[in-house]
């Protein structure tokens, strides 16, 4: 449990996914213009991760490893997450339609976010059992999700600020996202257990 | 096929559709693995090997595949593609291969060779491809070459491994940091546009020239004006 825990917080502050691992940076410099869209698309990838986790940790564990194909690890994990992002979106949008209309547009973005491969290539890498796997890529989903949300705000600020015409749009965006980053190197402290 | 339009293809991806710096495509891996300009060309070279194979692949493939699977279909390849530079790189270069670690296989979610794929590949012939995979891989190339050499000089001092800076200053470490990244890849855009807002903008005025006091706008492109002196002292 102890373990878990300090995946969890290790895995949100100190190596924040956006912040500090430079995944998923597309969605998160393109969809944090609005609190709301950011917030759909980071719900959408924290369910994806999740299921991806659990799906990859299985497809390794059970199929690769005992039939040695582990060179097939990129092929097998990347049609995985496409055959699982096209899944969800089909379950979401027979059982749950309100659901599937708030994250729908979204979930085609998923397959090529860096985030979700990455966290399913890390876990593995790093031996993790199911349940650390799980949690890991829950928690790195919830890490790309605090760094969008926080993001969002600072940008929906910037909109209205003076900034000389070269550094508009993108360019003042990434010296946002600097000084963001700079201030979760405070987080690189924390000392954890395991 | 004229002799222009391949060249125009081939140049495209150098500068005028450079996919780190105008497109803003690939950012992951730009700012991942520019800590040391070595680094950097590597990535370079592995994803414009990958984009140049999954690009012929594509283009030959282009009128069998139907369009509804398309996407799987291209990101197959590109994982095939990516598999193979990735045991190439495993057996001839483990120490780059090491300090690369998951950005090598995270090459096939790269936007830049889907998008090309998209773009470009499913539309063209192979040699057409072939030319347009060699540009944009240049142009990603270069890209990195450029971020990793300013972070690398400033944040240790040295470049591609040679010690340059020992006596002049004291390096900042917080340039081969993450949030280095970040700020070296903004300022770069930002050089970039401003760059291309001072050839635009010459052109405008040059255009405009004698029409500016009667303008009712004179006064807002003064400002606007003065701001870009701002952007370029900065």
């Amino acid at each position: 449990m102890k373990e878990l825990l300090s995946i969890l917080i290790g895995s949100l502050f100190i190596e924040n996914f956006v912040l500090s691992k430079f995944l998923g940076i597309c969605p998160f410099l393109g969809v944090s213009k609005r609190r709301e869209t950011a917030l759909g698309m980071s719900g959408a990838v924290v369910f994806v991760m999740g299921l991806a986790g659990m799906c990859t940790w299985m497809v390794n564990a059970w199929i690769l490893v005992p039939l040695h194909l582990e060179y097939l690890q990129t092929i097998a994990f990347i049609l995985l997450i496409a055959a699982l992002v096209q899944f969800v979106e089909t379950v979401l949008k027979k059982t749950a339609p309100p659901l599937y209309k708030s994250l729908g547009i979204y979930l085609p973005l998923i397959t090529t976010n860096c985030a979700v491969l990455g966290s399913a290539l890390i876990h593995v890498e790093r031996g993790y059992t199911l349940p650390q796997a799980v949690v890991y890529s829950v928690a790195s989903g919830l890490g790309f999700t605090m760094a969008l949300v926080l993001f969002s705000g600072i940008r929906e600020k910037l909109e209205t600020c003076d900034i000389p015409e070269s550094f508009k749009g993108m360019p003042i965006s990434m010296v946002a996202a600097a000084l963001v980053s700079v201030a979760f190197f405070g987080f690189a402290g924390l000392v954890l257990p395991g | 096929m004229d002799a222009k339009r391949m060249k125009e293809v081939l140049t495209a991806g150098l500068l005028k559709e450079n996919p780190t710096i105008r497109l803003l495509l690939g950012m992951c891996p730009s700012l991942a693995v520019t800590t040391m300009t070595k680094n950097g060309i590597g990535m370079g070279i592995a994803a414009t090997a990958v984009l140049i194979g999954s690009n012929v692949a594509i283009s030959l493939v282009r009128k069998i595949v139907p369009d509804k699977v398309r996407i799987p279909v291209f990101i197959t390849i590109i994982a095939g593609f990516v598999t193979v530079v990735q045991l190439l790189l495993a057996a001839y270069l483990p120490d780059l291969n090491r300090q690369l670690g998951i950005y090598i296989p995270l090459i096939v979610v790269n936007c830049i060779i889907l998008a090309r794929a998209e773009m470009f590949a499913c539309k063209n012939g192979p040699l057409l491809s072939t030319l347009d995979a060699i540009g944009m891989g240049a142009g990603f190339t270069a890209a990195l070459l450029v971020i990793g050499s300013v972070r690398e000089i400033l944040g240790s001092g040295t470049w591609m491994g040679i010690e340059l800076t020992s006596h002049l200053f004291s390096p900042a470490a917080i340039m081969i940091l993450p949030p280095g990244g970040f700020l070296v890849m903004g300022c770069l855009i930002a050089v970039v546009n401003k760059v291309s807002l001072v050839r635009t903008g010459r052109r405008a005025i040059a255009a405009q020239a004698g029409q500016c006091s009667g303008c009712g706008n004179a006064e807002g492109c003064a400002g606007c004006a003065s701001g870009e002196g701002e952007g370029g002292k900065a």
